[in-house]
């Protein structure tokens, strides 16, 4: 009996946080603050999120592409279609990989950042020394961030997309000798600008929105104590995760499933 | 100082971003930023479609000429009934060609091509093709082989 | 001098009013009351039914041991917390009712010294002096610079504007913290602990910039704290917290010729009293595994 109502308790208590969540994002988005004011605010958020986050995006997308590159070019040389090689590799990204692994990548390097800075700024009182000085901190610091986060996912994805997929010619083309004609001419009567590239987009740019807004939450809503920070952040990158992969199949089956 | 390295880095941010999607856009998906060609209706009907699917390429003498628009079934005939839009600049097919279900590689996608007549007259919007070939098909093949037909 | 009508406005909120300095002696209804306040934090009643005035333009201390829910106080008056019933009225507006933005104009009024400092760790101690004066008011820049300057030369550190936060001391910290709470001319501050954790010259610093504030600006202070020495020396009026309700309260010379025999253990900081030295436990046989003598 006590360990059904500890289960009730804690199917409870997920839901009045679900519920917190959402209030906080109504908060969020709820107040719209002067341009003059949230504009530098964004640009710096953009910068110390966006900008910094491009080196290890580059480099991953690099690695990806060419790694696939290799893989498709031992499995397709099997059946003599090494030139659909780019077609492969473009739609691997463009669809799937571009969206999810630069979504990964965000949580673990941005979003752990978010929630760490956002919780030891309310461990060490400045959001509730914010709020005394009657600046609202949902407004000031929150939704810089979450905008931020919601513009850079989608530029990132695009970047790591196009990186890999030159990474991938430079393994197909330059090194395992596939005719860059075919190359592209393949990858390019296959891939659908609306069907691939903005489907991927618009994955992007949710997986952008729900990591960022994970990793806000879990800093604002965080125990204000140095175990509560890292475990917050922890649940952060875990919680991001998850997000991103259960609603990658969601996204896939609408966008490409055929029902 | 710093808020304006700051603008200038974000900025540069934003149009390596939008690069990327132009990127995207135009050379991995192939989207021409030219305005779609105009073009002409014709009607070719088959015994079987196979895979041939809307917008596929229809083409002569492998170059790309048209696509197709849709594929529907003919109720009184029951053949697959194909709309193609075929490019405006190329306006003299002769009226006695024939439309033939080809697929690109062994594995490839299906799309027409047409194989060029010698009649001196030109199909003109709304005419439909007078010969066409179906869709090779392995199976019927392999089967028709095997009992002899 | 003043470029639009607006700045000028704002400059006139800023600069202390000639209202608020004659009425400090003519007004005398209490700038805070507190009734019947209950507040709860799940099963534990925090406050249970305390009634308090706070008189305006005073300093006063509220005293008591650790966990009593002093700050809570603060921010029960602050409006971040809500209590479960009772009012509690500051400048006569009630602030559990009042709307998010009538009680962000309310918070303009008020100041508040967190025990942390709470300082912006990214922006330096310039900016964050500065930082409520950019987002409440439209000041031209060189008037910011000005008042950012007055206020650090007040706490005399007008030399470490350019310092970061993590380069001060814990004693600077706190009085950046106060220079940038009293950035917009409050009303009211409040001090969360200013005394915790200082060493004997910050100390003495703090004490004569709470005074002096108090004094000079006729600010009503409240001062939350359980260094009983210190705060009894500066405060005009004290009362002390325990068991979520007041035990005592008057002018220092009363407290301090208090009959109640916790107030009298809380000042002199006898180890065991009403209050007890332990915690409460089970019986002391049982947690040894003595068992013998009770069967």
């Amino acid at each position: 009996m006590d360990k059904l109502a500890a289960f009730g308790r804690l199917g409870l208590d997920i839901i009045a946080s679900l519920g917190r969540s959402g209030r906080f994002l109504a908060g969020v988005l709820g107040g719209v603050s002067k341009p003059s004011v949230a504009f530098p605010l964004l640009l710096k958020q953009l910068y110390s999120i966006g900008v910094l986050s491009l080196a290890i995006i580059v480099v991953s997308g690099l690695f990806i592409g060419m790694v696939l590159g290799l893989q498709g070019y031992t499995i397709l040389s099997d059946y003599g279609s090494e030139a659909a090689i780019g077609q492969m590799i473009a739609l691997t990204l463009v669809r799937e990989l571009g969206p999810v692994v630069t979504a990964l990548l965000f949580a673990g390097r941005a979003g752990s950042a978010l929630t760490a800075e956002i919780g030891l700024m309310k461990t060490t009182e400045q959001l509730s020394s914010m709020e005394m000085m009657g600046v609202d901190p949902l407004r000031r610091v929150i939704a810089p961030r979450l905008w931020a986060g919601f513009i850079a996912v989608p530029i990132l994805a695009a970047v790591f997309s196009v990186v890999g997929i030159w990474g991938g010619m430079l393994v197909g083309v330059e090194w395992l000798g596939v005719f860059e004609g075919s190359f592209w001419g393949n990858m390019q009567s296959s891939v659908s600008f609306t069907n691939d590239v903005l489907n991927g987009v618009i994955k992007s740019v949710v997986f952008g929105f729900v990591c960022t807004w994970i990793a806000v939450y879990q800093g604002y809503d965080c125990v204000p104590t140095s175990a509560g920070i890292s475990s917050a952040t922890t649940k952060t990158v875990v919680y991001s995760s998850l997000a991103v992969l259960g609603l990658d199949f969601v996204l896939t089956a609408v966008m490409f499933g055929d029902f | 100082m710093a808020q304006r390295t700051t603008e200038v880095i974000v900025g540069l941010f934003m149009i390596v971003g939008i690069a990327a999607m132009m990127f995207l856009a135009l050379q991995v998906s192939g989207l021409a930023p030219k305005a779609p060609e105009s073009s002409y209706t014709l009607y070719a009907n088959f015994n079987d479609a196979g895979n041939l699917a809307p917008r596929a390429k229809v083409s002569m003498a492998g170059v790309t000429v048209g696509k197709i628009r849709e594929i529907t079934l003919n109720r009184e005939t029951f053949q697959a009934r194909v709309v193609i839009d075929v490019n405006r600049s190329v306006d003299n097919i002769p009226a006695d060609s024939s439309a033939v279900i080809r697929t690109s590689g062994l594995l490839g996608e299906q799309y027409i091509d047409i194989s060029v007549g010698g009649d001196m007259e030109s199909l003109g919007d709304g005419d439909t093709f007078y010969s066409t070939q179906s869709a090779m098909n392995l199976e019927r093949m392999i089967s028709n082989f095997a009992s002899g037909q | 001098m003043y470029p639009h009508i607006e700045g000028c406005n704002q400059f006139a909120r800023v600069a202390p009013t000639p209202r608020r300095l004659l009425g400090t002696g003519m007004d005398t209804s209490p700038y805070i009351e507190l009734r019947d306040v209950v507040f709860a934090r799940g099963d534990r009643r925090i406050f249970d039914g305390v009634s308090l005035d706070i008189p305006r333009g005073k300093i006063t201390a509220i005293m008591g041991p650790s966990g009593t829910g002093k700050t809570t106080l603060l921010r029960l008056i602050g409006g971040q917390l809500r209590p479960d019933s009772g009012t509690i009225t500051v400048a006569g507006e009630n602030v559990p009712r009042l709307k998010r933005k009538a009680l962000y104009r309310l918070r303009e009024k008020m100041g508040m010294l967190f025990q942390s400092g709470a300082l912006f760790t990214d922006l330096s101690v310039f900016e964050n002096v500065a930082f409520p004066l950019r987002v409440h008011t439209s000041l031209p820049e060189d008037m910011i610079r000005d008042i950012v300057l007055m206020k650090l030369e007040a706490v005399g550190l007008r030399g470490a504007r350019e310092l970061m936060p993590a380069e001060l001391s814990g004693g600077m910290t706190r009085r950046v913290a106060l220079a940038r709470s009293i950035a917009l001319d409050p009303e009211l501050i409040m001090y969360d602990e200013p005394f915790a954790g200082q060493d004997p010259i910050a100390m003495g610093v703090l004490i004569k910039l709470i005074r002096d504030l108090n004094s000079s600006m006729g600010l009503t202070s409240v001062m939350v704290s359980h260094d009983v020495k210190e705060s009894l020396s500066i405060c005009h009026y004290a009362c002390i917290v325990a068991d979520g309700q007041i035990i005592g309260d008057g002018t220092p010379e009363e407290i301090k010729a208090h009959p109640s025999e916790q107030v009298q253990q809380f000042l002199h900081g006898h180890p065991d009293g009403p209050v007890p030295f332990h915690y409460p436990a089970a019986d002391a046989g049982q947690d040894w595994g003595i068992t013998g003598r009770s069967r």
